[in-house]
């Protein structure tokens, strides 16, 4: 036994434990790239359904891009959807099941590009749902592709010479939209890129499910996530960049917390 | 017995209600019927027509090429359906806004002045009942009593009301039918 | 005997959906169905069955709401015309490929493109062979009556469940537009959720409880042996299918020298010819093909060597002819009849049309 293994064996005591993995995460191996944020948000995603004990309540729907094997990795059913209609499916399965939990997990192209019209019809419906959205504004899973949310001068394989506004249009802020549809109770924005960030996307995600048991509209969480295989940056350059390049276009933070609109404020008269 | 019968004339003349009064009259004798309309922008304002089969058999095709009975209400209908009445058939018409008359004769043709009538009775809603009951009287396929079962049905309860009106606008109708060429 | 109304094709699909226990619709409204959701509207079941009852954003969205809510267990459906049915291709392709059951109504209207919203049969190859992407069939029930329209609606249901598969009644604008007489069933009950676990519990995405594995409803397999797996398992239901399901009428098929094969209003149109014809002396029978999906190639291939000629009659260019013409192999004559772009043929014109094709001919040869 090496001196290492000796110190190691030494520190693995159950006095010492200081995390553990939740258990609605299964030992499957993750597919995601080193540095990507969707390992972090399917582990807090776990933690929540698994500390509200709702477990046996809750259906998932994942989407059509890195996170369509989303069902391998927590231990709760799910319904896999095409491309872009993850918002419509999960209202499905609400619609006819409203007593239990539905989330829907989805990045940029998702939710941002081939969804659009799901996604603002389910929030502007005011959808008993949880929706979280990965923004890191590229296609993973296509291999690098220009997203909807992809930033001006932005390479990608799409955008080989950065994104050109005359040729691709703008940067798409969906999150900064949808917060102005009545339908949605509680829109934010967050990150996973430190410790404290982790946590309070954790708190996010908690209070998003807590207003779907409340039934008081859409909650949407965008979380803003690095690509390293898509941006071509080691995981701590991914960090760096997102932080300088990605903040000042999606700014964190809560877009609104009101609970979905009075319906009497857009009646007919008469 | 068949009875296979095509009402035609503008959108808001009360053709499908003509109709759909006719295919309940004949479900309340006990008859198997088929109802189809023209559907679609022809019904806002342009033309409109109906089927109306009534049969003591089953209906085989609600599509047809040739009618029992042509019951004509404006001068495009004229024009397309003169010449799709079976010879020997009936022609019934409301001569209000006919510039040219049906000139057959092969076939009956009779005539109400429902428009004249309903303005006289004063409520040009009973238009359509008007033609009906003289339709009736040309051709008693179905027995009065089973005509008022046939409003009950298809008239909202809301409507019931009106069902006395309808009936009184039947016999003006089935009084006013005139005989213009009988075969 | 259930209650006796009078009433559209397409009001019937609503009332049907209620009265035999179904969970939920989703649509979006489309000339010449729009019936069906302004029936379902105004009726309420939500207050009475507990139905579901949603006008999506979209067909798209429509149709994978359908999929989510299949997903579950529960028993839901949509209805569309044409152009509609084209853009739930792609939720169909999915529902098929993760063998969720449900129903889809087509009530079809002409094409291609915006086309007309007069009756039409032109998605007959569409709806019989796949439609979206991959290698998949539905079950294809075409009514042809008010009644059908109604009892298809029942029938859907249990056979969607019984191969877990998406049912297509393909109707058309005619049938939607007509009405009959029709006998309603009497009210069901919706599935509670004891019984939706007994039925579906080892699929359905209910919630994972703690006894069971999660249940991943999904069409996607990256392991192309699995996959061919799934596809051969998809390959032998669809053959049960052909072995089980095939249904149709015959009319005056036992003396005919003529066949006339059509399906759902064209078949109506084509029974009246089949009564000038025999007027006329003429020996002409009739298949109306109720399962398009399995299709009757059986009793056609039966027929194929005792009668002088099949003529396919139908409101497009020619589509089921071809699976005429398959089952036939040769052995007789198959002709096409038909009329498009929202034109229906009476039964006068379908009559000229075998005479043009046979009988002539026929006359001539002799």
């Amino acid at each position: 036994m090496s001196v290492l293994t000796e110190k190691i064996n030494a520190i693995i005591k159950p006095e010492n434990l200081v995390y553990s993995k939740s258990p609605l995460l299964n030992d499957d191996s993750m597919h995601y790239c080193p540095g990507c944020s969707h390992g972090v948000v399917h582990r807090l995603i776990a933690e929540v359904i698994d500390e509200m004990g709702i477990q046996e309540e809750t259906i998932g729907v994942s989407p059509v891009g890195c996170a369509v094997f989303a069902y391998n990795y927590i231990d709760i059913d799910w319904q896999e959807a095409a491309h872009g209609r993850a918002p419509a499916v999960a209202t499905g399965i609400k619609r006819v099941m409203p007593e239990k939990y539905v989330f829907s997990y989805q990045g940029d192209g998702d939710l941002a590009a081939i969804g659009t019209a799901e996604t603002f019809h389910a929030v502007n419906r005011g959808e008993n749902i949880v929706m979280i959205f990965i923004n890191n504004a590229i296609y993973g899973m296509t291999g690098g592709q220009m997203a909807p949310t992809t930033l001006v001068g932005q390479i990608t394989s799409t955008t080989p010479h950065g994104r050109n506004v005359d040729l691709n249009g703008y940067p798409l802020k969906i999150t900064e939209l949808l917060a102005q549809l009545p339908g949605a109770a509680f829109v934010t924005r967050q990150s996973v890129q430190t410790p404290a960030a982790v946590r309070k996307t954790k708190k996010a995600i908690r209070k998003a499910f807590e207003i779907q048991a409340q039934k008081k509209g859409t909650a949407f969480v965008e979380v803003v996530s690095t690509c390293s295989s898509g941006w071509k940056l080691s995981p701590v350059a991914s960090n760096k960049w997102m932080e300088e390049n990605m903040f000042p276009q999606y700014p964190l933070g809560d877009l609104k917390d009101t609970g979905r609109a009075d319906a009497s404020l857009y009646k007919v008269k008469g | 017995m068949t009875e296979e019968i095509i009402i035609a004339g503008f959108g808001g003349q009360g053709v499908l209600s003509m109709g759909k009064i006719l295919a309940y009259s004949g479900v309340m004798q006990d008859q198997e019927v088929a109802w189809f309309p023209s559907y679609g922008p022809e019904m806002r304002g342009g033309t409109a027509n109906v089927t109306v089969i009534l049969s003591d058999e089953r209906i085989s095709s609600p599509i047809l090429h040739e009618f029992d009975t042509a019951i004509i209400l404006n001068q495009q209908s004229m024009n397309k359906f003169e010449s799709r009445v079976k010879i020997g058939g009936t022609l019934l018409y409301d001569p209000n806004g006919i510039l040219h008359h049906p000139t057959r004769k092969d076939i009956t043709i009779l005539r109400v002045e429902g428009a004249r009538l309903a303005v006289e009775m004063g409520n040009p809603l009973t238009f359509n009942m008007i033609v009906l009951g003289a339709f009736l009287k040309a051709k008693p396929v179905i027995k009065l009593e089973n005509v008022k079962k046939g409003l009950e049905k298809s008239l909202p309860e809301r409507h019931h009301k009106l069902i006395p009106l309808n009936l009184a606008a039947i016999e003006i109708g089935q009084e006013n039918l005139e005989v213009v060429h009988s075969v | 005997m259930g209650e006796l109304r009078l009433m559209k094709g397409n009001e019937v699909i609503a009332e049907a959906a209620i009265r035999c226990g179904c969970d939920g619709y989703f649509g979006y409204p489309i000339t010449p169905q729009s019936e069906v959701m302004e029936t379902l509207m105004t009726l309420r079941p939500w207050e009475s069955t507990g139905m579901v009852v949603l006008q999506a954003e979209s067909e798209i969205a429509s149709i994978h709401m359908v999929y989510g809510a299949a997903g579950a267990g529960k028993r839901v459906m949509t209805s569309s015309s044409s152009p509609g049915i084209s853009l739930m291709a792609e939720g169909i392709s999915y529902i098929a490929g993760s063998e969720l059951p449900c129903v889809i109504v087509n009530v079809q209207r002409g094409g291609p493109g915006l086309g007309t919203i007069q009756p039409s049969q032109a998605d007959y190859n569409q709806a019989t062979k796949g439609g979206g992407h991959g290698d998949y069939s539905l079950l294809v029930l075409a009514p042809a009556s008010v009644q059908e329209m109604h009892d298809f609606v029942i029938l859907g249901f249990e056979l969607a469940f019984k191969f877990r598969n998406p049912v297509m009644i393909l109707a058309d604008g005619v049938i939607g537009q007509l009405m009959e007489k029709v006998e309603l069933i009497d009210q069901r009950p919706r599935w509670t959720n004891e019984q939706i676990s007994e039925i579906s519990g080892d699929w359905a995405t209910i919630g994972k409880s703690k006894v069971r594995k999660k249940h991943v409803i999904t069409s996607l397999e990256m392991d192309s042996n699995m996959m061919e797996n799934n596809n051969l398992r998809l390959q032998a239901k669809y053959n049960k299918m052909k072995a089980e399901e095939v249904r149709y009428e015959e009319i005056n098929c036992d003396d005919a020298e003529y066949i006339i094969v059509a399906f759902g209003s064209a078949a109506r149109i084509c029974q009246k010819t089949v009564q000038i014809a025999r007027r006329k002396g003429v020996k002409l029978g009739l298949i109306r093909p109720i399962t398009l999906f399995p299709f009757p190639e059986k009793i056609i291939s039966g027929y194929a060597s005792r009668v002088k000629g099949f003529l396919s009659v139908e409101f497009n260019a020619g589509q089921m002819v071809n699976d005429i013409r398959l089952a036939v192999n040769g052995k007789t004559r198959v002709e096409y009849f038909g009329r498009m772009g929202g034109i229906v043929p009476t039964p006068d014109e379908v009559e000229e049309a075998l005479e043009q094709r046979f009988l002539k001919e026929d006359l001539c040869r002799y």
